[in-house]
């Protein structure tokens, strides 16, 4: 190998601006913070962080450390961005085939859905979600019950909780109907491939699905009771709902706001991932006898999957990104609890922003890994 | 003749340049913060996103407040011209940050002086301005009337980024009441939140009640719990580190709270000069150098009374008139039954 003098000094020399810039800002905040008194540290996260948080997917109160509470925002962030991501897909698949229906009004709806919703400002939408959805939705005392056991009042949706016992053998046994579909599937694909039988896989799924649990009720010894939320008087005008599973109309709006959002970015990607598959594949599999799902299913969508992935991947990590504007609207995201509260009471501005950077990127890059994982996996394979 | 006249004129400029340096003090010199003011020519002054009585901005954009007038003081002392400031509307969450940073020269948004605040992340308090203690606000038909009828389950809006969230917590623990906070970044979507019911008690600094009741869809409805449950002593900060800046804006305060106290007012401070009181006297200027030792001429603080007005006069106009809070409470003078009391200026 010859050593390329020509190649190498550029690059060389891009490295060194970068360590200086670096270099120079990390030493300005230094110098500055040593001039003001400011202590650089992390020693903060394990003190006591007096605040509490109002909603947590963990133990926790003010009596735990900052660290404890950096993880209740974490996990809150991603919480709000699964939820977002899945009801994003869902919405964003149905409106991207819907967009391309030969039904006039199926079309020209979801057209309208998507070129309103991606035209709006996200935070404006939050606002709306949040503050008009919430003043009309009535107080706790005034709620109507959905099916006697959901109450969607102004303070949350409150839900029925789950009382468990032997979860765990519950668990097991949808483990185990997991297992057995996937060894089910494969021997099907196989008898398919050797023999040409079909083996109706669907079926014998759902059939797994339903029995296996269902057994562990039988003599598994696991039962399921429920906990109905009951309206409780706080004060002559003020009532809360007690027991059960309270969702905060933070979260519901939120969720409400980045999924409808966002689905609208991925219904465009579905739509041309569908329309960027050649007519001639279509007419070519409709000639050698395959009915029209077939055809969906073994033809167009393997190939519009490699044109929707790259995208929608983006729109996923956006919608993540986005989650942070929950601040505006107190759901207890990562940015508001940790990035907010807990950088005012420490004033340890500098060590937090870049902890809060640092994990945004690597809730960006986990994404990314996985989504390229399964662009890889489904891309055309060279035999 | 022209051309002498040309030359005359310039060589007055020279001296007058040369002038000007020389009386440039010591202390001029060695605040950084007031030079820089100087060469703007505004006071950066960094204040709330709008709290009527502290600080707000009508719809042309004109700042109004007691926490602004600390600020207008400050720009009457050192640029002789109360209207040169630079208002920079702050959340509790970047308020610090921006002082820090060195974005804002005065942080005068009703923040309160704490030990944690003054001595652990670069900033000095320089006095307060006003005397206050977290409340609570309800419905008036809840059937609360104190906190006392507070039960488990209770949900509380308010402010990220405060002490406020941390008052609270020590609140609901020693009572033994669980509650659900609710916390927002912005005041204003606070009182939204709050108005539309989302939450059963608003719960911040009281004089921040009173002025958010006003903002409330119907103010009648809501009424602050007598209780107030925390020390909240709300005043200007300085960044650290630059002592005669601190002592200017300590000052401009403090000479509108003694002001008061001698009955100087904006419309009689020119005639107080020949008052046979010395203490009033060094107030306006007219006697002692007490301005050279920030590196400012000896009418400082005849400006700051002429331009602003003393403590009673700013209180009257932007938290009585409105009224938000008629009655001053301890934000009274000492000598009239409250706590202002500052140090004398001599």
């Amino acid at each position: 190998m010859k050593f390329n003098i020509k190649k190498i000094a550029p690059q060389l020399l891009t490295l060194l601006f970068v360590i200086l810039v670096f270099g120079f800002f990390s030493y300005n905040a230094q110098l500055n913070m040593e001039n003001r008194g400011i202590d650089f540290g992390y020693g903060f996260l394990s003190q006591e962080s007096s605040f509490d948080v109002q909603f947590s997917l963990i133990e926790y109160d003010g009596s735990h450390s900052y660290f404890r509470a950096y993880l209740v925002g974490l996990l809150n962030t991603i919480l709000v961005s699964v939820i977002g991501i899945i009801l994003a897909t869902i919405i964003g698949v149905i409106v991207g085939i819907a967009r391309l229906s030969s039904n006039y009004l199926i079309k020209n709806t979801a057209a309208f859905y998507v070129e309103f919703f991606r035209n709006i400002p996200l935070l404006l939408q939050i606002f709306f979600w949040y503050f008009a959805a919430l003043r009309a939705l009535p107080l706790p005392q005034d709620t109507e019950s959905i099916m006697g056991v959901f109450y969607l009042t102004i303070k949350g949706l409150f839900i029925p909780a789950f009382i468990w016992e032997n979860f765990n053998i519950f668990l097991y046994s949808l483990i185990a109907a997991a297992v057995s579909i996937v060894v089910i599937k494969n021997y099907a694909r196989r008898k398919q491939e050797n023999e040409g039988k079909q083996i109706p896989v669907f079926l014998i799924s759902i059939g797994l699905l339903l029995i296996l649990p269902l057994l562990s009720f039988l003599i598994g010894g696991v039962s399921l009771s429920f906990e109905i939320p009951v309206l409780k008087k706080l004060a002559k005008t003020s009532y809360i709902y007690e027991g059960g599973v309270g969702i905060p109309p933070e979260l519901i709006a939120l969720t409400l706001a980045l999924s409808l959002y966002t689905a609208t970015f991925i219904a465009e990607c579905v739509r041309a991932g569908i329309q960027g598959v050649g007519k001639g594949q279509k007419e070519a599999a409709a000639s050698i006898g395959l009915n029209p799902n077939q055809i969906l299913k073994l033809v167009v969508m393997p190939q519009a999957l490699r044109i929707i992935i790259p995208p929608t991947t983006n729109q996923y990590l956006n919608l993540t990104k986005n989650s942070s504007l929950a601040a505006a609207i107190a759901y207890p995201d990562l940015v508001l609890v940790f990035a907010g509260t807990a950088l005012m009471q420490t004033g340890k501005a500098i060590e937090i922003v870049s902890i809060t950077m640092l994990t945004y990127l690597s809730l960006s890059l986990s994404i990314s890994v996985l989504m390229n994982w399964y662009n890889k996996k489904i891309a055309i394979k060279e035999k | 003749m022209f051309k002498i006249v040309k030359q005359l004129t310039s060589l007055v400029a020279v001296f007058a340049v040369l002038f000007a340096f020389t009386t440039e003090t010591m202390a001029a010199k060695k605040s950084k913060t007031l030079k820089n003011t100087q060469k703007k020519g505004f006071v950066r002054c960094g204040v709330s996103q709008g709290l009527p009585g502290f600080s707000n901005a009508d719809a042309a954009g004109n700042w109004t407040g007691v926490d602004v007038d600390v600020c207008r003081a400050v720009a009457a002392a050192v640029l002789g011209d109360a209207s040169k400031v630079k208002f920079t509307p702050l959340s509790a969450k970047e308020r610090f940050t921006a002082l820090t940073s060195g974005e804002i020269d005065v942080l005068s948004r009703n923040t309160t002086w704490t030990l944690s605040r003054d001595a652990d992340i670069g900033l000095t308090f320089v006095g307060v301005n006003f005397y206050d203690g977290q409340g609570f606000m309800v419905r008036k038909n809840s059937g609360i009337n104190s906190v006392n009828d507070f039960k488990d389950g209770i949900s509380a809006c308010t402010n990220i980024g405060t002490t406020t969230e941390l008052n609270m917590r020590d609140f609901f623990n020693s009572k033994g009441i669980s509650y659900e906070p609710v916390a927002f970044e912005k005041a204003d979507e606070v009182v939204a939140a709050y108005d539309a019911g989302r939450c059963d008690t608003y719960t911040t600094d009281k004089s921040g009640l009173a002025a958010q009741r006003t903002k409330m869809s119907n103010p009648d409805d809501h009424m602050v719990l007598p209780e107030t449950i925390s020390k909240e002593p709300l005043g200007p900060v300085v960044r650290q580190g630059d002592a005669v800046w601190e002592d200017i804006v300590r000052w401009s305060l403090n000479t509108m709270i003694e002001a008061e106290e001698y009955g100087i007012t904006s419309a009689n401070a020119d005639m107080m000069k020949t008052s046979d009181n010395p203490a009033i006297k060094r107030l306006v200027g007219a006697e002692g150098e007490l301005g050279a030792a920030f590196g400012l001429d000896n009418e400082w603080s005849l400006r700051i009374i002429k331009q602003v007005g003393n403590y009673g006069e700013s209180y009257e106009r932007n938290i009585a008139a409105p009224g938000i809070l008629p009655d001053r409470g301890p934000n009274q003078l000492w000598t009239k039954g409250g706590i202002l009391y500052v140090p004398p200026a001599r």
